[in-house]
């Protein structure tokens, strides 16, 4: 046993470090770099979701139930794995709209509704309260289990250490929960602890973990073989507990009943869309949590089964077994630190959950009721911001000190023990109207009231009740014999449904009952103006990019607005929401005009603050509005969408127009290389021209040999120009489409073979053996044969320019394929680099470098491709540096539409 | 024994006439066929001049003369650009890179001999 100063100087002692580091990440925050920006730290801080009824609670259910501990992971490991895209969906609604709580988020779907806000708030206080109760019982119950059960029961409420927690964690959450006016703003200290919490509890958690499995035992298979052994444990390894067959109906209900929990509990809604820093982390999330609750149920069987094994069953209570074990085995340090990893799931879950559930119950149920007085009416009074934040301060403490009273009230009871599924199945209320409202635009408020209400009475009638109940508060008999002895209304076998466990039973009629009326009510009555256009906004929320209808009309006086901002936002938050609007509408502040987009953007702004549908009332009140109908929706809608197809157009015209200058700008650039690289070529012969006639005609006197010399390279020199020349010509007109072409019909074997012959002289020269490979014949061809003499010779001179010195082979086929001929020129050259590869087909890429290179202009491929482009061909290079080149072409036998050149009569003879 | 001279040229006919007015005019002629012979030949032999064609394959002129320029050794040789590119840029890009005079092709040989006596007064 260990002391209790030790324990509670512990507890009291991670306390001030969570407070140290929220303060960090707030102090972080406000230097711009957050700390949570971080898609492991955002998956962390999901981890709320398992607090001490997971902590010690899953341990207690494993011990009794084997098995059926796990569905309520499995679901909202499903839930993120399947519908990730339901949370992104959320988080766009939310952060467009501003929605700080689920609450805010129903009834702003259903046209900014205050009675239904209330509605879900009473629900949600309803359901979760117990929990919170729940949490602080376990801090107390685990204070025992390492005290010893010397420290008699506590009686005087001040002197019990529970209460300390509670006021502690009170003025944690007040301190960096209600930071900022704007809830829509991220609490980044608050998130930063909540994921440390989250990351000790797992450590711990896995901690006593390996410690029972190898520590107390030789591993898993030891445990299990062990808990074999005992009759009174062996049917816990088993799924089918009992006689009967495995309950599908119950682990379906469980795990639906987790999954729909892990999106609607007020504190999971918190840490995953209000503090969401951004959209793009979800996705991480959406495996990284997972994860994490895999990670920490591993060892909730180990952990159950050693402590049925190491004490007996019925001899401790299993719940606290993660205490109980270590301590009982002399590892006190053990047990202290799985002691902290529970209080951390207590501490992490009552922190967010009341700084959630605080936020609805100061702005769904007080600050209604403070706007409907006349001192906080909206054209007098002051500056509202600091009465704000003290109403959520004050409501963050009553919601611990109710969660306190209940735990004091009805610590033993029924009701505390079975109350986490209770609180899920009362949240699960939310998810026809949620998620409904999110992807059906049918959806209304009536349907919304209709399904909670009808949901939630089922859910209090099926499942609050008999937990009353059977706590002793009130007659059981009831339960088992209905309501005036009506047993067809038996809270538990409602209409005589007697399969199913209580849970699923309640859980079945409440959705039933639910679901039906939410969309019986929603199909009876079309929705009015204001539904439907926040229905638009909802559910296609990610189909408008940045411009959006605002669904209002009226009058505003600009000051009135002014005024309204400030005592809402404060001072100095107004001026900045005006000159930034001023800014982007490029107007000065006062010329302002108070457009329908101005009132939307101040309405959405005090929404972050007091919630939609007060903020909704606020503007009603300074402003004239018109009321809208259907069709004045309609026509806003198709306004807006009519925007956007300009705005495309407009796009779309300046890309084109963009695209088509790029064209030229780079045709522009491309003539200019040309004339550049032609005037080059030019001027190269030129000056060797020109400088030796200048030579020679300055000296009369040159010796005759020198003379000589001189004649020969002008004469060369001339030549090199009128070839360069002429093909230059041959290029312009084949691009252009004015050159002649004399078609015939041409045997391309004869063809390739005079080819050959006629470059013989220039093979045997450099010593370079040629070897043909043709067939026996091929078909005629229509073409110009002499456009395909000059294309072959050209490659011929290439592979002869390139081969080696000593050793040069060249290969030339000619191939049938049937539709086409295929000619091939191979040599044993260099080949050409993988750099130039792409673009040896250009105009002046010249081969080779220029000390080896053989004379030549550059435009012989081009030339011969523009040629077999033109018969409707292709020609290529096959190339592997170090191996040789191979160009080729292939020739269509029939080539399609006009490839064949003006074949009828039309050409001339002067080539 | 004469002012070295050196011809940097990649075309080997304009090698002969250049090399023919040089020697005409008393210079000591050495001989570069691309621009890293050409960068090598003017730290090893040191000419006074060079007349450096812009547009030679791997190392071009421009190249070579920045090389030149930030060579304390052979900083201060004389070097005239040659150029068959004819635009402004290219004039204005010879110079940038540090040349101190530039002709373009084809060349009044006269004026190339002025050009080249003057530079090596």
């Amino acid at each position: 046993m260990m002391t209790p100063g030790m324990v509670l100087g512990a507890a009291f002692g991670y306390l001030l470090l969570l407070f140290t580091i929220a303060w960090y990440g707030d102090r972080r925050a406000a230097q711009g770099r957050s700390v949570i920006d971080n898609a492991t730290l955002y998956a962390l801080s999901w981890g709320v979701y398992c607090t001490a009824w997971t902590y010690f609670g899953s341990v207690g259910r494993a011990a009794s139930g084997g098995m059926w501990f796990l569905p309520i992971y499995l679901g909202p490991m499903l839930a993120m794995l399947l519908a990730w895209m339901v949370v992104r969906k959320m988080v766009r609604i939310a952060r467009t709209y501003r929605i700080t709580s689920i609450a805010d988020f129903i009834a702003s779907r259903y046209g900014k509704s205050p009675l239904l806000a209330a509605l879900v708030t009473l629900i949600t206080v309803v359901g979760i309260v117990p929990y919170i109760a729940l949490q602080l019982k376990a801090v107390s119950a685990g204070y025992q289990v390492l005290t010893g059960p010397s420290a008699a029961p506590v009686t005087a409420w001040w002197k019990d250490g529970t209460l300390y927690v509670a006021l502690a964690l009170a003025a944690f959450a007040v301190a960096f929960g209600t930071r900022h006016l704007d809830l829509a703003e991220r609490h980044e200290g608050m998130v930063a602890a909540i994921a440390f919490e989250s990351a000790v509890k797992l450590v711990a958690f896995i901690a006593v973990g390996a410690f029972v499995t190898w520590g107390l035992f030789d591993g898993m298979d030891d445990i299990w073989a062990r808990t074999e052994a005992i009759p009174e444990l062996r049917t816990l390894l088993r799924l089918d507990q009992s006689a009967a067959s495995f309950d599908y109906a119950q682990w379906f209900a469980l795990t639906i009943l987790s999954m729909l929990s892990v999106l609607l509990l007020p504190r999971q809604f918190q840490v995953m869309v209000v503090e969401c820093v951004n959209e793009r982390h979800i996705r991480r999330a959406a495996w990284l949590f997972p994860l994490y609750l895999l990670l920490i149920n591993i060892f909730v069987l180990p952990i159950a089964f050693g402590g049925l094994l190491h004490f007996g069953p019925g001899q401790e209570n299993p719940e606290t077994f993660i205490l109980s074990l270590p301590l009982a085995s002399g590892a006190h340090w053990l047990a202290l630190f799985a002691y902290i990893g529970g209080f951390s799931a207590v501490t992490g879950m009552l922190i967010v959950e009341t700084v959630a559930v605080s936020t609805m119950v100061c702005n769904d149920f007080v600050m209604p009721s403070l706007l409907r007085l006349g001192r906080f009416g909206s054209r007098e009074g002051g500056d509202l911001t600091r009465l704000l934040l003290n109403i959520r301060r004050t409501a963050i403490l009553a919601v611990l000190m109710l969660g306190y009273f209940y735990f004091r009230v009805a610590g033993e009871a029924y009701a505390l023990v079975s109350i986490g599924l209770i609180s899920f199945a009362a949240v699960a209320q939310f998810a026809p109207a949620l998620l409904g409202g999110m992807y059906w635009r049918g959806g209304t408020r009536a349907g919304a009231y209709g399904g909670l209400i009808g949901g939630f009475a089922v859910w209090a009638y099926t499942l609050m009740l008999p937990s009353v109940a059977k706590s002793g508060w009130i007659p059981a008999g009831f339960i088992d014999d209905g309501p005036f002895g009506l047993t067809l209304l038996a809270p538990e076998r409602l209409f005589g449904l007697a399969q199913l466990d209580y849970l699923t039973h309640s859980l079945f009629w409440s959705l039933l009952a639910n679901v039906s009326l939410y969309v019986g009510l929603s199909l009876a009555r079309s929705p009015s103006a204001r539904e439907a256009s926040q229905a638009l906004l909802f559910v296609d929320v990610f189909r408008r990019g940045g411009t959006e209808p605002v669904f209002w009309r009226g009058r505003a006086r600009l000051d009135d607005l002014r005024a309204l901002a400030g005592r809402f936002l404060g001072p100095v938050r107004a001026q900045a929401l005006f000159d930034e609007h001023a800014r982007e509408v490029g107007v000065p502040v006062p010329d302002l005009v108070a457009d329908a987009r101005l009132v939307d953007r101040v309405e959405r702004q005090i929404a972050g603050a007091v919630g939609t549908a007060s903020a909704r009332v606020m503007i009603e009140s300074v402003a004239q509005e018109e009321p809208l109908s259907i069709d004045d929706v309609l026509e806003i809608l198709d306004e807006a969408s009519q925007l956007r197809g300009y705005a495309r157009a407009l796009e779309e015209a300046t890309g084109e127009l963009r695209a088509a200058n790029e064209q030229l700008k780079s045709l522009d650039h491309l003539k200019d290389d040309f004339m550049s690289s032609v005037t080059h070529e030019l001027r190269t012969p030129l000056t060797s021209i020109r400088a030796l006639s200048e030579l020679m005609l300055d000296d009369p006197e040159m010796e005759a040999a020198q003379r000589q010399e001189f004649l020969g390279i002008i004469v060369s020199e001339s030549e090199r120009l009128s070839r360069l020349v002429n093909q230059v010509l041959d290029l312009a007109k084949i691009e252009s489409g004015h050159a002649e072409w004399h078609n015939a019909d041409v045997d391309l074997r004869a063809l390739v073979t005079d080819a050959v012959r006629a470059t013989s002289e220039l093979f045997r020269e450099g010593d370079v053996s040629v070897a043909l490979d043709l067939p026996e014949a091929v078909p005629l061809l229509r073409a110009d044969p002499d456009r395909l003499t000059q294309v072959m010779l050209n490659l011929l001179s290439n592979a002869a320019k390139f081969v080696p010195r000593a050793g040069g082979r060249v290969a030339v086929t000619l191939r049938d394929e049937g539709e086409s001929l295929a000619v091939s020129v191979r040599d044993n050259g260099p080949g050409v680099p993988l750099a130039e590869q792409a673009t040896v087909f250009e105009k002046f890429r010249q081969g080779g470098d220029a000390l080896t290179r053989p004379p030549g202009t550059g435009l012989g491929l081009p030339i011969s491709r523009q040629i077999v482009d033109h018969f409707g061909g292709t020609m290529w290079l096959e190339s592997e540096p170090g191996k040789g080149a191979c160009f080729a072409f292939r020739l269509p036998l029939r080539p399609d539409g006009k490839a064949g050149g003006n074949d009828n009569g039309h050409e001339s003879a002067d080539r | 024994m004469g002012t070295k001279v050196l011809i940097a040229d990649d075309e080997p006919n304009i090698v002969v006439s250049l090399s023919f007015m040089m020697k005409r005019e008393g210079y000591e002629v050495l001989i570069a066929r691309d621009g890293s012979e050409a960068l090598a030949m003017i730290r090893a032999e040191k000419p006074r001049l060079v007349l450096l064609d812009a547009m030679m394959p791997g190392m071009t002129g421009f190249d070579v003369c920045e090389a030149v320029r930030a060579d304390p050794e052979v900083r201060e040789t004389r070097i005239l650009m040659l150029t068959a590119k004819g635009r402004e840029s290219d004039v204005a890009r010879g110079l940038g890179a540090g040349a101190d005079a530039y002709i373009t092709k084809p060349f009044s040989t006269r004026d190339l001999a002025a050009r080249v006596r003057d530079m090596l007064a």
